[in-house]
């Protein structure tokens, strides 16, 4: 099986580690990853603000960079879905918009749904992890208990946190349009954040987030993307 | 009521910093009911309830005219006065020459949103009517003359000692009254009003055409002692409130009182069917104001007419962890949180709801909290999409999006940006966006090297 790695924008800028470690991951697992250079952003940023006309072009060319891919596989809910329910949306009627939804999935989706992996191995034992549940990964994917799956079964004690399905208040251009909002949405998250060793979630840009607003705050939780947590869980 | 939506930044932001008690107060009643409503969604099969919900408001709005005229053919025959009202100035007509008629000094009122969009309230008063609003939360804001903040819970963004103060200076009350006593002191003026009011206002959360019933659902007792005890009725019913069959009352009355406030049902449901008979008590007219105020523009919008099936049920405000962090004022017209985002801009014009398409993270809360599934962060995406083509959003942004989509065109412009992120002393406090960002998160720190430079270390092995 091969798989292309779409690493986005985010997440190559500002937690190349998750790549690592998915590459290493699925490697592991038997997987041949690719990772086709001319890739940049997917587009989302635009799209969400309404810009459309300069997501499109985006759009478009992240179809063809990704063409000859049996998979496409995302360490990101949020461009996950963007490709996956928005590009049908954006580029209506276009063949390969709908391919490429077909074939893309989250990193955790894609281990539990497509290759049937529900346990990785036990180097999570004893590990006290929060799991910030990314809006588009739950609401719009769906993903909701792979994550956990693959957490638990590799020994970490995913910890009950009562905001934990609620927005963190990233949201993209949200978070600088409107900063005070995005902060006490942020504040409402951290205050009900359990006494965990690392926080994790599928998506950088609430990592990011959570982890400025945390640094501010003075909390010194180690803020870790899920695809480093999940290499950790099978490498130990 | 004239929009006020383009503050809504200015004001949300000023709101936190300068009242800390309203998100504290909000963010605990809001949470609050939406655990309630997630528990009572979780006893029945809540999405067969949903879809056949949909399908019949769906049914409704796309045969419109039909059940209209059939709606009007009842309500007549049921002796009730049916009035159409295009405008807000419509609606004016009819109650000035109730008030005239009847010499009009004292109204009651029942909650109804529609009544703020039409303006009652000052109209009335600028008829020399006092208008006493009959429901608590109600109450307390007229007492404060702010507006609800809240579809169902119009003051929930008062604390207790608020709601204590106000008492004391008005009434008299000592400052650490509890709520039953407070209560108590509403209902004796209250009381006093419903007795001696000539007229009785209230909205209607259902009309059903084939009987031409009005349903209105209520906790408090005071919508029935609005319609029943003075001897003029006036219902203000929003023309997308139909529904086909009295049996539909089945489906929808349990369904809004879950999705509203987790009951199973409200606790009084009052079914209008005109007025007195002969023997009977109760109101000698009754009318019904069937009010467009924007909802046929809207109708014909074919990307945003499913807004019309909303329920005014607030679900969707308890769900929204932006709505949460400063109630409904800052939004700046009567509809506030996820669907005042995206009916705003549909009963107003999308000029003046901007920018409140853009007061949501697209988190889709909302989506599944609402009891007929009006795709809300579809819509807000539809809205933005079109404030961006009107040309409604900032120039800077527009700017901003095209240079990001010129960088992320080019690899190579991608791949330079990259080192420059990196090998550059960023301006992070220069450029606005940047502290927007920095000011409450700190400086952005990029990894060492972007992945796609880490992809050659990793690319052939480990």
């Amino acid at each position: 099986m091969r798989v292309a790695l779409f690493i986005t924008c985010l997440a190559d800028q500002f937690y190349a580690e998750a790549g690592v470690a998915a590459v290493r991951l699925l490697r592991a697992l038997g997987v041949e990853v690719d990772f086709p250079e001319g890739q940049t952003c997917c587009g989302q940023p635009a799209f969400n603000a309404g810009h459309w006309d300069e997501a499109r072009p985006l759009a478009k060319r992240t179809l063809e960079v990704f063409e000859e891919a049996e998979y496409v596989v995302l360490p990101s809910g949020s461009c996950a879905s963007m490709v996956k329910n928005h590009y049908p949306e954006l580029l209506p009627g276009n063949r390969e918009a709908l391919a490429m939804a077909e074939k893309t999935y989250e990193l955790s989706q894609f281990l539990v749904r497509v290759l049937g992996v529900e346990k990785l191995g036990e180097g999570l034992k004893g590990r006290k992890v929060a799991y910030h549940h990314g809006c588009h990964a739950l609401r719009e994917l769906g993903v909701r208990e792979e994550p956990l799956l693959l957490l638990q079964n590799a020994g970490a004690e995913v910890l009950p946190w009562e905001a934990w399905e609620e927005c963190c208040g990233f949201g993209g251009l949200f978070s600088v349009k409107l900063p005070e909002v995005s902060l006490a949405m942020a504040d409402r998250k951290l205050a009900t954040l359990p006494e965990a060793e690392v926080l994790t979630s599928t998506d950088a840009g609430c990592l990011l987030h959570l982890s400025g607003r945390m640094g501010k705050k003075g909390l010194g939780l180690r803020v870790a993307p899920l695809a480093t947590l999940l290499w950790e869980a099978y490498a130990g | 009521m004239r929009a006020k939506a383009k503050l809504y930044p200015k004001e949300a932001a000023r709101l936190l910093r300068e009242k800390p008690g309203v998100r504290e107060a909000v963010t605990g009643a809001t949470l609050h009911f939406e655990r309630n409503r997630l528990k009572a969604y979780a006893e029945v099969p809540i999405e067969e309830w949903r879809e056949r919900a949909k399908a019949v408001k769906d049914h409704v709005l796309t045969h419109l005219d039909h059940y209209l005229e059939l709606a009007e053919r009842r309500l007549r025959e049921n002796g009730v006065q049916v009035h159409w009202a295009e405008t807000p100035e419509d609606a004016h007509r009819v109650l000035r020459e109730v008030v005239h008629r009847r010499g009009v000094k004292r109204a009651v009122k029942a909650k109804s949103m529609l009544t703020e969009e039409l303006g009652v309230n000052p109209l009335l008063e600028s008829l020399g009517v006092e208008v006493y609003e009959t429901d608590l939360g109600e109450y307390l804001i007229q007492l404060l003359g702010e507006p609800p903040s809240h579809i169902v819970g119009p003051a929930i963004h008062l604390s207790l000692g608020e709601i204590q103060k106000l008492f004391h200076a008005r009434f008299g009350t000592p400052l650490d009254a509890s709520p039953e006593a407070l209560a108590q002191v509403a209902r004796r003026v209250l009381r006093e009003a419903f007795l001696s009011a000539e007229l009785g206002l209230s909205g209607a959360n259902f009309l059903v055409a084939e009987t031409g019933t009005l349903a209105l659902m209520e906790n408090e007792g005071n919508i029935r002692l609005s319609t029943s005890l003075p001897k003029v009725h006036v219902a203000f019913v929003g023309i997308e409130k139909l529904l086909p069959r009295f049996a539909d009352l089945a489906l929808f009355l349990p369904l809004t009182a879950r999705a509203a406030t987790g009951q199973r049902l409200a606790t009084f449901v009052s079914l209008i069917q005109g007025p007195a008979r002969e023997g009977e008590e109760g109101p000698e007219e009754v009318h019904v104001v069937l009010v467009d105020h924007g909802r046929t523009a809207l109708l014909h919008d074919l990307e945003a007419w499913e807004t019309l099936r909303c329920l005014r049920c607030g679900a969707c405000l308890n769900a929204c962890p932006v709505y949460r962090q400063t109630g409904g004022h800052p939004y700046g017209y009567v509809y506030s949180g996820p669907i005042g985002a995206v009916l705003d801009p549909g009963l107003l014009t999308l000029e003046e709801a901007y920018p409140l398409p853009y007061a949501s993270t697209l988190c889709g809360a909302c989506y599944e909290a609402c009891p007929v599934k009006i795709p809300i962060p579809r819509l807000l995406l539809t809205w933005r999409h079109r404030a961006a083509e009107e040309g409604l959003t900032p120039s800077w942004e527009h700017g901003a999006m095209r240079a990001f989509r010129k960088v992320m065109e080019s690899p190579a412009l991608y791949r330079l940006f990259s080192k420059g992120l990196r090998g550059l002393p960023l301006p992070q406090d220069l450029l606005p966006l940047l502290k927007a960002w920095t000011e409450g998160r700190g400086p952005l720190r990029p990894s060492p090297k972007p992945f796609h430079e880490l992809w050659k270390e990793v690319a052939d092995g480990r």
